[in-house]
């Protein structure tokens, strides 16, 4: 089941490729819906144990908790991409074959990625779905996109130097009490964690925090993110938002467990507030000024990954289990808002927000779906970041950390300022045909393809934020414990 | 008092010392072809550890490793560096790259020598010294660590440390796509030194995989350079400032 994760959106990049490309948006399609089906069915096995395979691949509760993430945008940005790709590159055989091939990739390498048992493959995961990725972000063929994807792929890369110049430390810490054949498995390391040297297993996890870090936004290496996010196709901003962040975002998990587990948990908690409330304040005030709404998102998604580094660093049982539920509940609404600034952008063809108008009006549909995911993102109740942020909360406050969690408050405060202001004039204000101007929008959706995957991800937000399933409970209890270092 | 060091410890150090020299090379280079010249030269050095290493320690996987790098990083990756740069005026870009979409015009349409002299940030002097510093810095971050014992050449580690930091300026005070891109190659070959130093028995799968990735990114930064190279005309990164805030 492992192994099928990984190669049918590998088989489906290579049908995309070389098949009629009217058949790309049917294969990627299924091949998304297949992925989300064996993943969810890991979840029971994962709640209660840690199914392998083929040496390398090992799934524990945290890693099938950001598969999880992973899974459920591919599929809902498969859908999207179904009406998205026509609607913006109509008639453009080469250009769909080749965004289909690329987007079956990059989910192959961000599934691939929490599968991994060894931190060595880990890397070159990541890795790859940096190279994906980049090339992603300049099919778009534009100046703007070209430049996006060079910031993007040299930034990026340069960190995960970083990271690499991480795992060979931590190899070298290893071998010294697991031998010089040891291949850096994540449990090896974690379970001799007490016995590892001190120096190398620091400097690795304040590089790897560093490196992936760059990948994942967290300041002071986020630079590259609002281009990329912004030059992007809808669809690969929603994956870069909403998958990609979470996915470098579990490298750190990983560094950190075992760094807790050599150090104690007292400076890599510190160095995770640091660096999570450094990203969240920069991120919040950027939100409040951003007038591209694609750009806006990006800068939330910051903010989103501070919070995670936020949460990580209290440490206590239910500000962890808030972390994991986190990343589920932001690819949800990260993946919902970004689907609809793409319907936005394809009904005004503009990307700035003085330039959408009455979007409540002109699109019935993905005007208020995307007013639920902004109040979503903004932690509003009842959604599943409001749930999970106030398990964040409630973890710093009982772990005594209360001056972070109000940094955290007062962050995700100001944010919540941004997105809705920008909202509000996206969607409240009149429509330009009433105004008498003369760009006058048509009222009316593009596509249903268009709608049907924001309303799976609101479904999903209200879920998680109302009830969520038991076994997924199970798994993020356990994954939670995990993180925290009991088995 | 130290003990003397051995001749394995030795020639690691003085190999890592001509390393972190040519990294400075790179960095004062005029032109993108001998910037690639002596990107070769740093990972022909790298081969030539990984033999000097193997010898010492008795380990068989480094030779066959070595083989893999200087075939990868010394041939395949300038090989590839070459056919992806720009070359000069009039000249056809290879037809392969026509096919993976780049526009074919873009490699006619050329009205600057193929240097890349002048991509300069600071001044020469200013350069070098922010590059000494740089280096000076790296050198006494990972030297004073202390970590391993005989088998490691603390120096050359701290040299790679020294080479990271080089890279890192190399990215940052050259203006141009090449140099940039070499400045990352060239920090992969100082991670493959401080791999060498401390990582030497690194399973040969694992090290085979972060070279074939090498090649992969290699491929990518070359195509996004003709990219580049075909929307401004140049190699320049100067005018890469549409996207801020």
């Amino acid at each position: 089941m492992l192994l099928a994760i990984l190669l049918i959106p590998c088989a489906a990049a290579v049908a995309s490729l070389v098949g009629p490309a009217r058949r790309a948006p049917a294969v990627t399609l299924a091949a998304a819906i297949a992925c989300l089906g064996l993943v969810i069915a890991l979840v029971p096995a994962a709640a209660h144990g840690t199914p392998a395979a083929a040496s390398y691949l090992r799934a524990d509760a945290v890693s099938v908790i950001f598969l999880l993430a992973t899974a459920f945008l591919y599929a809902v940005v498969a859908v999207y991409a179904v009406g998205y790709v026509p609607a913006e590159h109509e008639a453009d055989d080469r250009y769909a074959r080749r965004f289909h091939a690329l987007f079956n990739l990059f989910a192959a390498s961000m599934l691939a990625a929490p599968l991994m048992s060894s931190l060595a493959l880990l890397w070159i995961a990541v890795e790859v779905t940096t190279v994906v990725s980049a090339l992603l972000v300049a099919l778009e063929d534009t100046d703007s996109a070209a430049e996006a994807a060079w910031k993007y792929v040299m930034i990026a890369s340069a960190g995960l130097g970083l990271a690499l110049l991480a795992t060979i430390f931590l190899y070298y810490a290893g071998a010294q009490v697991l031998g010089e054949h040891f291949n850096l498995a994540i449990t090896s390391l974690i379970a001799t964690g007490p016995r590892l040297p001190h120096a190398p297993v620091l400097l690795a996890f304040m590089l790897a925090t560093l490196g992936y870090g760059t990948k994942a936004g967290l300041f002071p290496a986020h630079t590259w993110l609002p281009d990329a996010h912004s030059e992007a196709a809808t669809p690969v901003s929603a994956l870069l938002s909403g998958a990609l962040l979470a996915t470098s975002f579990y490298a750190i998990t990983r560094f950190y467990q075992v760094a807790a587990a050599t150090l104690g948990s007292g400076i890599p908690r510190d160095a995770l507030l640091a660096f999570g409330v450094c990203s969240l304040l920069l991120a919040s005030l950027y939100v409040l000024g951003q007038r591209d709404v694609k750009r806006l998102l990006a800068y939330s998604s910051i903010e989103h990954m501070g919070i995670l580094a936020i949460g990580v660093s209290f440490g206590s049982p239910v500000a962890l289990a808030g972390v994991l539920l986190h990343v589920i509940a932001h690819a949800a609404a990260k993946g919902s808002a970004f689907m609809g600034a793409g319907v936005f952008r394809i009904k005004y063809r503009a990307k700035e927000v003085p330039a959408m108008r009455g979007g409540l009006e002109i699109l019935p549909w993905s005007g208020p779906l995307f007013l639920m995911a902004v109040f979503a993102l903004s932690a509003l109740p009842p959604s599943g970041i409001f749930r999970s942020e106030f398990q964040i909360v409630a973890g710093g406050l009982a772990s005594g950390q209360h001056a972070a969690a109000a940094v955290l408050v007062a962050g995700v405060t100001v944010a919540f300022f941004g997105l809705t202001t920008s909202a509000t004039r996206m969607l409240m204000t009149r429509p330009a045909r009433s105004l008498g101007a003369a760009a006058v929008v048509e009222r009316g959706e593009p596509s249903a393809w268009l709608v049907v995957p924001m309303v799976a991800c609101v479904a999903v937000l209200a879920v998680l934020g109302v009830h969520p399933p038991g076994e997924l409970s199970d798994l993020i209890t356990r994954g939670a414990a995990q993180l925290g270092g009991r088995p | 008092m130290d003990p003397a060091p051995g001749v394995y410890v030795g020639v690691a150090n003085a190999l890592a010392a001509v390393m972190l020299l040519l990294e400075f090379g790179m960095l004062r280079q005029a032109l993108a072809r001998d910037q690639v010249r002596l990107y070769a030269a740093q990972s022909a050095l790298i081969s030539v550890l990984a033999v000097v290493i193997a010898a010492d320690r008795g380990l068989p996987d480094l030779y066959a490793l070595a083989a893999l790098s200087g075939g990868l990083k010394v041939v395949a990756v300038p090989y590839v560096l070459r056919r992806l740069l720009p070359g000069p005026p009039g000249r056809r870009g290879p037809g392969w790259l026509s096919r993976l979409g780049q526009d074919p015009a873009g490699w006619r349409r050329r009205d600057e020598p193929p240097g890349v002299a002048g991509s300069h940030t600071l001044s020469p002097a200013s350069a070098v010294l922010a590059s000494i510093a740089l280096a000076a810095f790296g050198f006494f971050c990972l030297g004073s660590l202390r970590m391993g014992g005989l088998t490691v050449a603390a120096t050359a580690l701290a040299i790679a440390g020294a080479m990271t930091f080089v890279a890192f300026g190399l990215m940052i005070i050259r203006r141009d796509v090449a140099s940039q891109a070499i400045g990352f190659f060239s920090l992969e070959n100082a991670i493959s030194l401080a791999a060498l130093v401390v990582a030497a028995g690194l399973p040969l799968i694992l090290e085979t995989a972060f070279l074939f990735d090498l090649l992969v990114a290699v491929v990518v930064f070359g195509m996004l350079i003709r990219a580049h190279h075909g929307a401004a005309g140049s190699l320049s990164t100067a005018d890469l400032t549409r996207l801020k805030g």
